[in-house]
């Protein structure tokens, strides 16, 4: 019940030696005519942690098994380090796992479910009992080696889960989704601990979720997959913040899209005003408008364009209230809906709008982010 | 006349507090309590009259009859209070051979229903749930079939001229036929026909309740498929085996129709004695001490593999 997350002695951080490197090719997988994994190539680095993000059945959960060994694909390469895994069965790839539904045996106690990897491995009983053991302390969970399984709370089955997927000292560790199943509290505070535990076992992570938030929480990179595609792999700040497709800048934060429109001089421009300079490779193709609702901001009815700002008009259709934050939604002059979010302080003014209300808004130039328009 | 109206308010609400921290007030009072309590038992009673028809065909086809057997075995031919049945069953070896070939019979079979069944769940486990209710469709086919007209069909196969004998021959598995019934092999094969899916049933649907990822987080954490098998599958069937296999070996302890076809009077059951005793003696004391043994053996059983499986909970459904 101790909330201190800092439990985890960070002085233990192991180096990279502890780790080892993916590197996926050609990886494809097909059921019928759908592609769940289409030649995905994918380096993940030694003690990363990168997490496989997209809505289900982006092919993200077929790629987490593929590297675990659980479905055979069509073609491909998985490498952990230098070793040729594709055809290597499951049970000797040594790899740690955390399913999603935990997958805890439940005839075996606390203390057996984690000896279990141990006790395959030929551990001998005295070093198992102090791993297992070190196990349970690092999950916090020390004193219910005895418990059943059915004796535990959602949010201990999950650490209990973790220490098992560990305990063996994997090189490689996975997991689906492993927090879907707890309440957002737990969930969020379960983030954390998750990236202290990495940070202290310095394993390579790969990691299932369809929470966004969850994503860019806890990842060291971010590889957004859909319809069995990677889009972009990269850190959560630059997925953020410049995503490459619509589908990246749809699925990560929220995000409103205004169509660009040409004009002669080599220059995007949305209702009559000049938004940014024409990337160089897209003279012929058109162009989106990424807007986040954060970076929009209640201006002054005076505000107008100018170097460093873009005004908007629009008028009022909601406003919100939701505690940290007040949330409006608004329409443009050309029937364009975007969504602001501001500071939830007594004195914001977004909490004073009222429906039908003419208002100017602005956001930063530097905030601008222009992708290809449609989705790829 | 300010002074009184204050006085007066203070004394409204000392009041309401007394009257709410003093729980023995209270009781009466609360709103619609009596009724609410009511409601409940009334549901509770309606919910009980739906297993009346079941407890009094219990009583009067099961209970009855089954005292009433009891209390026979207790009577001599001249109707006066004896132990003779038993003290026979004694002194008399063929009862203790009939009791052995029953109880080895009983045995044999759920063994051999265990080694085909076994595997065969585990199958129809596997498939996709459709398959799976295909599959095991054709487990049920012998079940909508008359039990006579099957065990008279075994006879057909299994006699010396029969299919089998004649195809085994052709192939050249064997030179001269094979008595493959009469004896304990046909009867044996016949019950465990049978029985099958007696045992099939509760296991696959024990089989299905393992999780997937169960095995596929065995195998992950380095169990070859073997000890995957041994470690996980294994312990997390057996409560559907031990109560297939309990279902099946206290049938097979009163099976009568089949041993005496197949079995051709060499196979001598208790069910089979009873019935000789019946219609040769029309003995009932001596028929009903029979029954009486093999139920008292039966439940004897019954409680030592309870103690020795902890298998009330796989039988009862409990945790």
């Amino acid at each position: 019940m101790d909330t201190s997350v800092s439990a985890y002695n960070e002085n233990t951080h192991v180096e990279s030696d502890q780790a080892l490197p993916i590197t996926i090719s050609g990886l494809t997988k097909r059921y019928g005519s759908l592609y769940a994994l289409n030649s995905v190539d994918l380096e993940i680095r030694s003690g990363e942690f990168l997490t496989l993000l997209g809505p289900s059945g982006s092919g993200k959960t077929t790629l987490l098994m593929a590297i675990a060994g659980f479905n055979r694909p069509d073609s491909g390469s998985i490498r952990f380090g230098d070793s040729e895994m594709i055809l290597m069965p499951p049970h000797q790839r040594n790899v740690g796992m955390v399913f999603q539904s935990y997958a805890l045996f439940p005839h075996m106690s606390v203390a057996q479910n984690i000896a279990f990897p141990l006790k395959l491995r030929g551990v001998k009983a005295a070093e198992r009992l102090s791993r297992v053991n070190e196990a349970l302390e690092t999950v916090q969970l020390s004193g219910l080696g005895d418990r059943t399984i059915d004796q535990l709370s959602g949010g201990q089955r999950q650490r209990v889960a973790l220490a098992r997927a560990f305990v063996f000292r994997p090189r490689i560790l996975l997991m689906d989704e492993p927090l879907s199943a707890l309440d957002k509290k737990l969930r969020e505070r379960m983030q954390i601990e998750l990236k202290q535990l990495h940070r202290q076992l310095g394993v390579t992570t790969v990691y299932v979720t369809h929470d966004q938030r969850e994503a860019l929480t806890m990842s060291d990179r971010i590889a957004v997959i859909n319809d069995g595609l990677l889009m972009q792999v990269d850190t959560p700040e630059i997925i953020y913040n410049q995503p490459v497709n619509a589908f990246v800048a749809d699925f990560i934060g929220e995000s409103a899209m205004l169509p660009l429109t040409h004009t002669t001089n080599g220059i995007l421009e949305f209702g009559g005003q000049e938004i940014v300079q024409t990337p160089v490779s897209g003279t012929d193709r058109t162009w989106s408008m990424v807007i986040r609702p954060e970076r929009l901001e209640i201006a002054d009815k005076q505000a107008v364009p100018n170097e460093s700002l873009i005004v908007f008009d629009g008028v009022v259709r909601e406003s919100v209230f939701q505690g940290e934050s007040a949330f409006v939604l608004l329409e443009l002059s050309d029937g364009t809906e975007l969504s602001l979010r501001a500071g939830g302080g007594t004195d914001s003014r977004a909490q004073r709008l009222q429906p039908g209300e003419q208002i100017k808004i602005s956001m930063q130039r530097h905030d601008v982010i222009v992708i290809p328009a449609g989705q790829e | 006349m300010m002074v009184a109206k204050s006085e007066n308010a203070v004394a409204t609400s000392s009041a309401h507090t007394s009257g709410a921290s003093a729980p023995g007030d209270r009781s009466g009072h609360e709103l619609h309590a009596k009724e609410l309590k009511q409601q409940q038992r009334r549901e509770q009673w309606s919910l009980l009259s739906l297993a009346l028809p079941g407890a009094l065909i219990v009583f009067f086809v099961i209970v009855i009859p089954v005292s009433w057997l009891f209390f026979l075995s207790f009577l001599g031919s001249d109707g006066e209070p004896t132990l003779q049945h038993y003290r026979k069953m004694i002194e008399y070896k063929s009862y203790a051979r009939t009791f052995s070939t029953t109880f080895q019979v009983s045995l044999f079979t759920t063994l051999i229903c265990i080694a085909i069944g076994y595997p065969l769940a585990y199958f129809l486990a596997q498939l996709p749930a459709r398959w799976a209710g295909i599959f095991m469709l054709a487990v049920l086919l012998p079940f909508w079939t008359s039990l006579l007209v099957r065990t008279y069909a075994w006879l057909v196969l299994l006699q010396r001229k029969g299919i089998l004998n004649d195809f085994a021959m052709q192939i050249g598995l064997w030179d001269s036929p094979v008595k493959l019934v009469h004896n304990m092999t046909g009867t044996l094969i016949g019950m465990a026909h049978i029985m099958l899916p007696f045992l099939v049933l509760p296991l696959y649907s024990a089989m299905r309740k393992i999780e997937r990822d169960l095995m596929h987080a065995a195998s992950n954490l380095g169990a070859s498929p073997a000890r995957a098998f041994w470690h996980i599958y294994m312990p997390l069937s057996i409560s559907g085996m031990v109560a297939g296999s309990l279902i099946v070996f206290i049938l097979c302890l009163g099976f009568y129709v089949t041993p005496a076809v197949l079995g051709g009077g060499k196979v001598i059951m208790v069910s089979t004695q009873i019935t000789a005793i019946l219609e040769n003696q029309f003995n009932w004391g001596a028929a009903s001490a029979l029954g009486v043994v093999l139920l008292i053996a039966t439940l004897l059983l019954l409680f030592v593999a309870a103690r020795v499986f902890k298998f009330d909970a796989a039988l009862f459904g409990k945790g």
